[in-house]
């Protein structure tokens, strides 16, 4: 078996003020894996994710990326947010290209390679507008798109199509199963929607807060394109809905 | 503007007049013909009839009238003052806006600098004239310590301000792309505060113009303020009032170039593009 390309080792978190967010977090992710965390508001979700960031430090246990333990942001994990993050200063082009030339790519180079990738995410028509003249999508686009182009290894996203029309969030779920597949990339990725965790993920990891914890996985077997309709796919979201709801149930209890 | 105007359906209005200009001049014209109809009413009071103020300007600017010490005069008084004016404001900038970004950037020199700034602030420039008199002597120097003076504040605040509240988000995004600490200040910090700094620098070249008049108290020769003093110890009223005008045009049109420059170099930015 490959070595895991992350590993939380019973990571935790009391942020200063002593609240509890994560405790004892176990998850091993294999290269390549597309892995969905899910979990009602507040369950740590993004505090885990932003430790693999690298943006929070971890107060107990450790979280390893391909070996070391994380210890700052690094290239090799790209984080995609929810409110995007793109530099409103630059076009689409140069919002892409920033991450090669910030880690000292000559400019002709990493506009080369920007340019690939304003045309992988569909953004040719769009590459010299700034941010404020794009939609919620076309945004999203550029925030993956940078975080590509700029060779990293895992894909961290945090809800990134929660705040997208349900239209637009299909088209970009398709796009980025299209991109994972083609690049081998490794997608940690958040959402609070039981049917895109189970219509993306290879697993997916069901969490509970109180403080947050991570409480059940489960591997998605269904072929890919997946039907949402499907008995199968049913089954699947009746079995993880009992998982968070019992959770809630046993909360309020 | 002209969105407030409903363009109506095409066949009841084959043509669409655009009011905007009309809705611009309204109110200059209705300032004019009150102040006209005043002198009109009263000849002979205090406040001289608009075209004796346009007899002087007339004469202010090319001569050939009046044949006084304020003939022609115009010309090299806009021009002492402008250079005052654009001198002072880029002296008040070189120190307010590095001083900006560090009050606004290192906590250490914010907690040093910042009571005292917070005091200074208040106290308007027309105060400092006598003891910039005794600093400066009578004249420009002084003329132009004041001036920056009143330039320096809005540059300064609007710098702190914007350099501290850049969104959190970009800090992480740039890190996330492999930004390192040392250099999230030119790559970001910088970047994403120029509106606010430029907000600064226009409210900062704007009030150097509100200034000058007082600027120009403190004995010097030339420049609009000193025409107006001047113009006012003769009791030349309709002098003071078209160095008023000058002095307001001179502003507006400097304002507007500012302006004009802003929409093309933060054409980024939705409150200047
Ligand atoms: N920076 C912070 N400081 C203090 N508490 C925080 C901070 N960020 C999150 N929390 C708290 O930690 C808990 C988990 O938050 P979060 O990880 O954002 O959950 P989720 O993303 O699953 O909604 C919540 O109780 C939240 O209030
Ligand atoms: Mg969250």
């Amino acid at each position: 078996m490959t070595p895991p390309i992350l590993s939380a080792i019973n990571a935790g978190k009391v942020y200063p003020g002593g609240i509890e967010a994560l405790r004892n977090a176990n998850l091993t992710i294999a290269p390549g894996e597309f892995v969905c965390l899910i979990g009602a508001s507040g369950c740590g979700k993004s505090t885990l994710l932003r430790m693999i960031a690298g943006f929070e430090t971890v107060t107990s246990g450790q979280i390893v990326v391909r070996g070391k333990e994380v210890a700052g942001p690094g290239p090799d994990r790209g984080m995609v947010f929810q409110d995007y993050g793109l530099f409103p200063w630059l076009t689409v082009r140069k919002n892409i290209a920033f991450g090669p030339i910030a880690r000292g790519k000559p400019k002709a180079g990493a506009m080369a390679v920007a340019d690939r990738f304003v045309s992988m995410m569909g953004l040719d028509r769009f590459a010299d507008s700034y941010p404020h003249q794009l939609s919620g999508g076309m945004k999203q686009r550029v925030a993956i798109g940078r975080v590509l182009a700029n060779d990293a290894r895992m894909a961290l996203m945090d809800e990134p199509f929660g705040a997208l029309d349900a239209m637009t969030r299909e088209h970009l779920q398709e796009e980025l199963l299209t991109i994972w597949r083609a690049t081998g990339l490794t997608v940690v990725f958040v959402t609070h929607s039981l049917e895109e965790a189970i219509y993306l993920a290879d697993r997916v990891v069901v969490m509970s807060p109180g403080p947050g914890r991570i409480v059940a996985e489960e591997r998605i077997a269904l072929e890919r394109p997946r039907d949402v309709s499907s008995p199968e796919f049913n089954d699947i979201r009746r079995r993880l809905a009992a998982l968070l709801h019992a959770d809630h149930a046993t909360e309020a209890a | 503007m002209s969105e407030a105007v409903e363009p109506l359906p095409a066949e009841t209005a084959p043509v669409r007049i655009d009011a905007t200009p009309l809705l611009r001049i309204v109110v200059p014209v209705l300032l004019l013909v009150g102040w006209w109809a005043e002198t009109a009413l009263h000849p002979g009071g205090l406040i001289p009839a608009p075209s004796e103020v346009g007899v002087a300007l007339w004469d202010l600017a090319f001569g050939g009238i009046n044949d006084d010490a304020f003939s022609q005069m115009l010309l090299p008084d806009l021009i002492a003052s402008a250079s005052r004016v654009y001198g002072a404001f880029v002296l008040a900038a070189a120190v307010a806006l590095p001083l900006g970004m560090l009050i606004g950037r290192l906590r250490l020199v914010r907690e040093m600098l910042e009571p005292t700034l917070q005091v200074l602030r208040p106290v308007p420039v027309t105060a400092w004239l006598p003891l910039s008199m005794i600093m400066f002597g009578i004249g420009p120097k002084s003329a132009f310590f004041l001036v920056a003076l009143g330039s320096f504040f809005p540059i300064l605040l609007n710098t702190i301000f914007a350099v501290r509240s850049v969104e959190p988000r970009l800090f992480e995004a740039a890190q996330m792309l492999g930004v390192s600490p040392a250099r999230l200040f030119p790559k970001v910090v910088l970047p994403a505060s120029l509106p606010g700094i430029f907000t600064g620098l226009r409210l900062g070249l704007g009030l150097a113009w509100v200034v000058i008049v007082v600027g120009e108290m403190t004995g010097v020769q030339t420049g609009l303020g000193a025409m107006i003093m001047d113009a006012r110890q003769l009791s030349r009223t309709e002098i003071v009032i078209a160095g008023m005008a000058v002095i307001g045009v001179a502003g507006f049109l400097s304002d507007y170039a500012v302006l004009m420059l802003g929409r093309k170099l933060l054409a980024w930015s939705p409150r200047h593009g």
